[in-house]
C-alpha cells in the first residue's frame, strides 16, 4: 500500500477535486503546472535560498534533555517555532507565492483563523510585492487581534467573513468565492494540505523540508536516519505532512497524529475529526470531516485556533483508515499543562498546537531507547492571551 | 420521456426558477412550486440547502442558512414532495451540493427522487469524471438527467465533452461569479452567450447567475433556450407572499 498520493489525486480513497465548474480551470491550471514549476532549476535555487536566508532555515533538532529524563525516553524537538513568522506555515507561503508569480499572477488571497497563515502569506507578499487579501471570520478578527495588526502592518487588507458561523470553514467558502469571482488574476494559498488536488500534496512537497532535515539531522545525532516514532498535531494537517513526508513509506518509523479533543471527544465541544467525523466532501475534497447525520458541516471547538477545522486532509484520513498513523486526541487541559511544563522544562513556551502533541508523553509510554521527533510547529507568542487566562499567570 | 426533454422541445425561451426549500419557512416548499407553475414558470429548481455553499452569494447562502435553522432536511423535503406530482406537471430538478447526497446515500437518493418524480439532478460540486465513473448509471437507472454547468472559462474543448455526456441541457453560468453578484450583462457576455449559441452543441442551454429582470432574461435568452433565476427570486420571495409569486414572474415575461 502507498501512503503518498496517486497519479489521479488521491490518497487511498481520499482526495480528488470536487469543486463546481467556475473553479475547473483556476484548480487544473495549477494541477498541470506546480510539478514543472516545481523541478525547474531556478524554481528550486530561489525556494532554497528564501528556506535559508529568509525563514531561517534549516530548523534546528534539538535533544530535549529533561523532558526526555522526565518520560524516560529520547525525545528531539523539531523547532519550526524558530522560523520567521513563528511557524512552519511559511515554508508553504514562500513555496505557494513563487509558483503564483512564474503562472503571472499578481494578486494574492487566503484565508486564516488564528491569523498565522495569514500573517505568512502576508510577509511573503510584502516580500514579493504583491497584493494580499485575506479571509478571516468576523469572530476570529475580534479574538486574534494582534495578527489581524500584523497582517495590516505588512500591507495586506482583511477582509471578515461574515456568512455561517464566521470562523475559519467560513473564510474559506470566502476565498473560494473570491477566486470564482478572480479566475485569471489570482493565485489562492491555501494554508494547509486541505481543499481540493493538487493543494494537499503540492502544500505537502512544500512542508516535505521538514522530515528532509529530520532525516540528516538524526544522522548527526543518533548515527541513523530513521527515527521510531514522528508526532504532530493535526488541525487541517500541513506540519504533521510535512514532518511525515519522507517517513510515509517506511513502516519502521511510527507516525503519531494528536488532534485537539477541546472540552473532550464526547463533549460536544470538540475538533478531533479521526473520532467524531464521516466521509464527506469538504472545500473540494474528500476526507474525514464532522458532519450532521444530514451532510451539513458542524462547528468544532478546540482551544488552540489552529486545530479547529472540522476536517482533516486526505492525506491523513487514508493515515488514519489505513492503521498507517496512530491517533490520539488532546484535551484543552491536557494541552496547556504540557505547554506550560515545555517553558519550565526545557525554556521553550510553545504554540498551543504544537503543546496538544508534547501532551502525548502523559498519554503514552514509550521505550527508553526509543527516538520519538516531535514537530514544534510554531511558537507560543500569539497564545500569550491564552496561557495568561488559563493559568491566571 | 422525461419532462426535461419534452420541455425542451417547446417553441420557447424557457423561464427556470430557482428556490431554497426550507425558506423562508419550513413548509413553503410544495405552495411555492404550485405557485410558480401556475405563474408560467417552465421548469423549477429546488434548492436543498447545504451549510457551506461555496458557488453561492450572499442571497442563497442565507437562505440556506435560515432553512436549516428552520429544520430543513434531505428526509423533510423528500416527505413535503411525496405527492407533488398530483398537483405539478412541469419539469423539476432538485440543485444541492454533493455532501448531503453522499450522506443520503446516492443510490437512495436516486430512488426518492425517482419515486417522486423527480426529472433531474444538478450538483455544482460532483466532478464530471467522478460522475461519469460512478454515479452516471445510478442517475439513468433511476431516469434522472445530470445537468453540467460552463463557464466563459471553461475551455471548447471541454465544452464539447461536458455536451457528449450531457443528456438534457447544459447550465451557463453567465459569468464568472457566484450566484447574485452581477450587475446586468455587458458584450462579454453577450459574446460568450453568442459563441456557445454557435457552437451546435447537441444539448440546449440555459443561462443561469445573474439573470433579474425582462431586460437580463432577454438578453441571455436571445441565443439560448432559456434562464433561471435564483437569487432575485429569493429577494423576492424574502419581502412578499408565496400567493404574490405571479406578479415576479410578470416582471420578468410581460
Amino acid at each position: 500500500m502507498s501512503y503518498n498520493i496517486n497519479e489521479k489525486g488521491y490518497y487511498g480513497e481520499f482526495g480528488g477535486a470536487y469543486i463546481p465548474e467556475m473553479l475547473y480551470p483556476n484548480v487544473e491550471e495549477l494541477r498541470q503546472n506546480y510539478l514543472k514549476v516545481m523541478a525547474e532549476p531556478d524554481f528550486k535555487s530561489e525556494f532554497d535560498k528564501l528556506l535559508k536566508d529568509y525563514v531561517g532555515r534549516p530548523s534546528p533538532l534539538y535533544f530535549a534533555k529533561r523532558l526526555s529524563e522526565k518520560y524516560n525516553t529520547k525525545i528531539y524537538l523539531k523547532r519550526e517555532d524558530l522560523n520567521h513568522t513563528g511557524a512552519h506555515k511559511i515554508n508553504n507561503t514562500i513555496g505557494q507565492i513563487l509558483i503564483a508569480k512564474r503562472l503571472g499572477k499578481h494578486r494574492i488571497i487566503a484565508e486564516t483563523g488564528a491569523g498565522q497563515h495569514g500573517v505568512a502569506t502576508a510577509t511573503v507578499c510584502a516580500l514579493m510585492g504583491l497584493e494580499c487579501i485575506v479571509y478571516m471570520g468576523e469572530i476570529d478578527i475580534e479574538r486574534q487581534a494582534p495578527n489581524v495588526a500584523r497582517m495590516k502592518m505588512l500591507g495586506a487588507t482583511v477582509i471578515p467573513a461574515l456568512s455561517g458561523s464566521r470562523t475559519l470553514k467560513d473564510a474559506t467558502n470566502e476565498a473560494i468565492r473570491d477566486w470564482i469571482n478572480n479566475p485569471v488574476d489570482t493565485h489562492y494559498i491555501i494554508g494547509s494540505v486541505v481543499g481540493p488536488h493538487p493543494y494537499p500534496d503540492m502544500v505537502a512537497r512544500f512542508q516535505a523540508i521538514v522530515s528532509e532535515e529530520i532525516q540528516w539531522q538524526l544522522q548527526e545525532h543518533e548515527g541513523t536516519k530513521k527515527p521510531d516514532y514522528v508526532v504532530a498535531c493535526v488541525g487541517g494537517g500541513s506540519n504533521a505532512a510535512g514532518a511525515y513526508y519522507h517517513f510515509l513509506e517506511d513502516t519502521d518509523v511510527n507516525l503519531i497524529a494528536v488532534e485537539a479533543a477541546g472540552l473532550g471527544v464526547d463533549s460536544g465541544e470538540s475538533a478531533a475529526t479521526s473520532v467524531l467525523g464521516k466521509e464527506g466532501i469538504i472545500h473540494g475534497s474528500k476526507t474525514l470531516l464532522m458532519q450532521t447525520t444530514d451532510g451539513q458541516i458542524t462547528e468544532p471547538y478546540s482551544i488552540s485556533a489552529g486545530l479547529d477545522y472540522p476536517g482533516v486532509g486526505p492525506m491523513h484520513a487514508h493515515l488514519y483508515k489505513s492503521g498507517r498513523a496512530e491517533f490520539i486526541s488532546i484535551t484543552d487541559d491536557q494541552a496547556m499543562k504540557a505547554g506550560l511544563e515545555l517553558c519550565k522544562l526545557e525554556g521553550i513556551i510553545p504554540a498551543i498546537e504544537s503543546s496538544h502533541a508534547l501532551a502525548i508523553f502523559e498519554q503514552k509510554t514509550f521505550n527508553p531507547n526509543d527516538i520519538v521527533v516531535l514537530s514544534l510547529s510554531g511558537r507560543g507568542d500569539k497564545d500569550l492571551d491564552t496561557y495568561i487566562n488559563y493559568f491566571n499567570l | 420521456m422525461n419532462r426535461i426533454h419534452q420541455k425542451l422541445k417547446a417553441d420557447k425561451k424557457l423561464l427556470s426558477i430557482y428556490f431554497t426549500a426550507g425558506y423562508p419557512n419550513l413548509n413553503d416548499t410544495v405552495s411555492i412550486i404550485q405557485e410558480l407553475e401556475q405563474a408560467g414558470t417552465d421548469m423549477i429548481e429546488i434548492g436543498l440547502p447545504f451549510s457551506d455553499p461555496l458557488a453561492d452569494g450572499p442571497t442563497i447562502q442565507e437562505s440556506s442558512t435560515k432553512a436549516l435553522k428552520n429544520g430543513m432536511t434531505t428526509e423533510i423535503l423528500f416527505d413535503q414532495l411525496k405527492n407533488i406530482r398530483k398537483s405539478v406537471s412541469i419539469p423539476l430538478i432538485i440543485m444541492g451540493y454533493f455532501n448531503p447526497i453522499l450522506q443520503y446515500g446516492v443510490k437512495d437518493f436516486c430512488k426518492r427522487c425517482q419515486e417522486i418524480g423527480i426529472d433531474g439532478l444538478i450538483i455544482p460540486d460532483l466532478p464530471v469524471d467522478v460522475y461519469n465513473e460512478n454515479y452516471k448509471h445510478i442517475f439513468e437507472s433511476h431516469g434522472l438527467i445530470n445537468v453540467f454547468l460552463i463557464t466563459p472559462q471553461t475551455s471548447v474543448e471541454r465544452i464539447h465533452f461536458i455536451d457528449s455526456i450531457s443528456n438534457g441541457f447544459i447550465y451557463m453560468v453567465s459569468s464568472a461569479s457566484v450566484t447574485g453578484s452581477q450587475s446586468g450583462f455587458g458584450n462579454e457576455q453577450t459574446n460568450y452567450f453568442k459563441r456557445i449559441g454557435s457552437m451546435n452543441l447537441k444539448n440546449p442551454q440555459i443561462v443561469g447567475f445573474g439573470i433579474k429582470d425582462h431586460e437580463t432574461f432577454t438578453q441571455a435568452t436571445k441565443y439560448t433556450n432559456g434562464a433561471i433565476i435564483g437569487s432575485e427570486f429569493i429577494k423576492f420571495i424574502s419581502d412578499n407572499p408565496v400567493t404574490s409569486i405571479s406578479n415576479f414572474t410578470k416582471r420578468i415575461q410581460p
